[in-house]
């Protein structure tokens, strides 16, 4: 009796601190995180500007959609919903997403497969796929889009010398090649990651189960369809999350290679623009709202359907 | 036998193909930062020059180096600043049973995925009535955002791993929580905090956003946005040379330091998602 009278005194001590340690963190994340994330929706139906933050009025919802009659009778719709080049962007992003993400797991299974092999200079491939890892993203996009100099540009050289294309391509200024540019960039970048995801779920395999395959005489391809692919398939759907989630936000590869161009303005390009240069701050947090509800949507699809473990309770 | 020589020679051309993908960019920058005038424009695949004008004329230039300091300022700073403020978190996150932990979890996880963009308008508001703005505090008060919910998850999984026994001593003799961190756990989580400290830090090291919208002085600058800011008069008057020297130098410390850490990189970067 006494002791369980301690035991539940000392939970409640217990409780009490932890509490007491959470505290600066979560003080820290709601200056960061919560509360501006709450004065961009606020944001969102205000007149804000640059300017004259504080001295914001309640608009309602016009700044996501709004209809405007003329005089003769005749009325039309404005506002973040009725814009096309808000559409397109959402497009472009989503676009990119699923392209770059596919792409970075088909290559980065094949790394990790090369990876999880045993042979002479094994280290050294690891060490050197790490570097672009390694490469700031900007130092990255400044690194290709030289490489895809339309003049001077090495890739141009390459394929030419090869014979697959006849003249030069303006990689990064040709609306047809510019998304193509920043996936590319973006693959190069991420691959790695994606990789040593994957190699990490391959490690955990038991070595006895290719063993045991390898005597019933079992074809390699059956063995990676069969026993591999299901085994690292929670690996990689961890990965392929991480990554949209990141891909859904790019930014800086889009900012650094092919500024202002309409075939591969993201999200986050077109709020930026909206809040910081074309000083339509309310507007661009519409949008900074707008993208992050659709970016919580996409999250919560995803856990609920890849059934995250938050608690550890599965080790 | 020749097929299994076949299979061995498909192996190895599959090797040296990621190699070369992944050294070749960079290979390829710390060539062209070497060339000066005209063979810069002459595409070389093997090094033609070895011209050190580009960096000569970067360090005469003093404001890099300025920005080199600003990076290394903030980024050190968001690392002592978010592993401090993750340590007791992620204890009480692993440690403690308390009601109301997973969804912690949770929201602590989902401020990490957070788009940047979301609260950019928000924070411009909370820095510039901080007083903050074109100061390099901004940018570690603002870091926090993506360092913190990361140190303290990957903290929290590997804390979490750690036998019941060690602290089962401590608390039958009424140690107090904060001495059970600081006298069982820190001697423990030493590796755990390089790894982290050390993602934090090339975190910090890369952000542009924040950095491009909270500075607005050249001397205030971290090195990503000063790199992305380099222009010429005209389009064709990119210094590319230039452009080329300085990325290298930044980053060169940083693959340096991957390579060295590779191992601890590597299980810090699994730790972090795949025991999601």
């Amino acid at each position: 009796m006494a002791r369980s009278v301690n035991t539940s005194r000392l939970t409640r001590l217990r409780t009490r601190s932890a509490w007491a340690f959470l505290a600066p963190m979560l003080i820290v994340l709601f200056v960061v995180a919560g509360w501006p994330l709450g004065r961009t929706i606020w944001f969102s139906f205000t007149d804000a500007s640059l300017d004259l933050m504080s001295e914001a009025r309640w608009v309602g919802i016009r700044n996501y959609l709004e209809y405007v009659e003329f005089k003769d009778g005749e009325g039309k719709f404005y506002g973040l919903l009725a814009d096309a080049r808000w559409w397109r962007s959402v497009g472009n992003t989503i676009w990119f997403s699923v392209v770059s993400v596919s792409t970075e797991t088909v290559l980065g299974l094949i790394v990790a497969l090369v990876l999880n092999q045993e042979f002479r200079g094994r280290g050294l491939v690891r060490a050197a796929v790490l570097i672009p890892w390694a490469i700031p993203t900007i130092v990255s996009a400044k690194m290709w889009a030289w490489m895809l100099h339309d003049q001077f540009g090495i890739l141009n050289d390459m394929l030419m010398k090869v014979g697959l294309i006849s003249a030069p391509v303006a990689w990064t200024a040709s609306p047809d090649t510019a998304m193509i540019a920043v996936m590319i960039v973006d693959v190069w970048k991420t691959t790695p990651f994606m990789a040593l995801l994957i190699l990490a779920g391959l490690q955990m395999i038991p070595g006895d189960l290719y063993e045991a395959a390898k005597l019933d005489g079992v074809s390699a391809l059956r063995v990676f369809r069969k026993i591999t692919l299901p085994l690292i398939m929670p690996a990689v759907l961890v990965a392929v999350v991480f990554r949209s989630l990141d891909a859904l936000r790019i930014f800086d590869i889009v900012y650094v290679l092919t500024p202002n161009t309409d075939t591969t303005r993201t999200m986050s390009v077109y709020a930026r623009e909206n809040l910081f240069d074309f000083d339509k701050f309310a507007y661009g947090s519409a949008a900074s709202t707008l993208m992050f509800l659709i970016i919580a949507l996409i999250t919560i699809v995803f856990i609920l359907g890849s059934r995250m473990d938050l608690e550890g309770k599965r080790t | 036998m020749t097929q299994v020589w076949l299979k061995r020679l498909g192996f190895y051309a599959l090797v040296t193909v990621i190699i070369l993908q992944a050294v070749f960019p960079f290979y390829y920058a710390i060539l062209t930062s070497l060339e000066d005038g005209q063979a810069l424009f002459e595409v070389n695949y093997l090094p033609a020059a070895l011209n050190l004008v580009n960096y000569k004329s970067m360090l005469a230039n003093g404001v890099f180096g300025k920005q080199i300091l600003n990076s290394v300022f903030v980024a050190t700073v968001v690392v002592i600043i978010s592993l401090a403020l993750a340590v007791t978190a992620a204890y009480a996150l692993s440690r403690i049973q308390f009601r109301g932990r997973g969804l912690l979890l949770l929201t602590i996880l989902s401020v990490s995925m957070f788009p940047q963009i979301a609260v950019l308008s928000g924070l411009f508001e909370v820095i510039r009535w901080m007083g903050l703005f074109n100061s390099l505090w901004a940018l570690v008060f603002s870091y926090m955002i993506f360092t913190l919910p990361f140190t303290v998850w990957v903290l929290t999984t590997f804390m979490r791993n750690l036998p019941v026994e060690i602290e089962e001593a401590a608390i039958m003799d009424g140690a107090s929580s904060l001495t059970i961190i600081r006298r069982v756990f820190l001697p423990l989580m030493w590796p755990a905090m390089v790894t982290t400290g050390l993602l934090a830090f090339i975190h910090a090291w890369n952000e542009f956003l924040f950095a491009l919208t909270f500075m607005s002085t050249d001397g205030q600058r971290t090195v990503p946005v000063a790199i992305a800011l380099i222009s010429g008069r005209s389009e064709f008057e990119i210094p590319w040379g230039n452009i080329m020297a300085a990325s290298v130098t930044v980053t060169l410390p940083l693959v340096a330091l991957v390579l060295i850490f590779q191992r601890k990189i590597v299980s810090g970067l699994t730790a972090g998602a795949v025991k999601g």
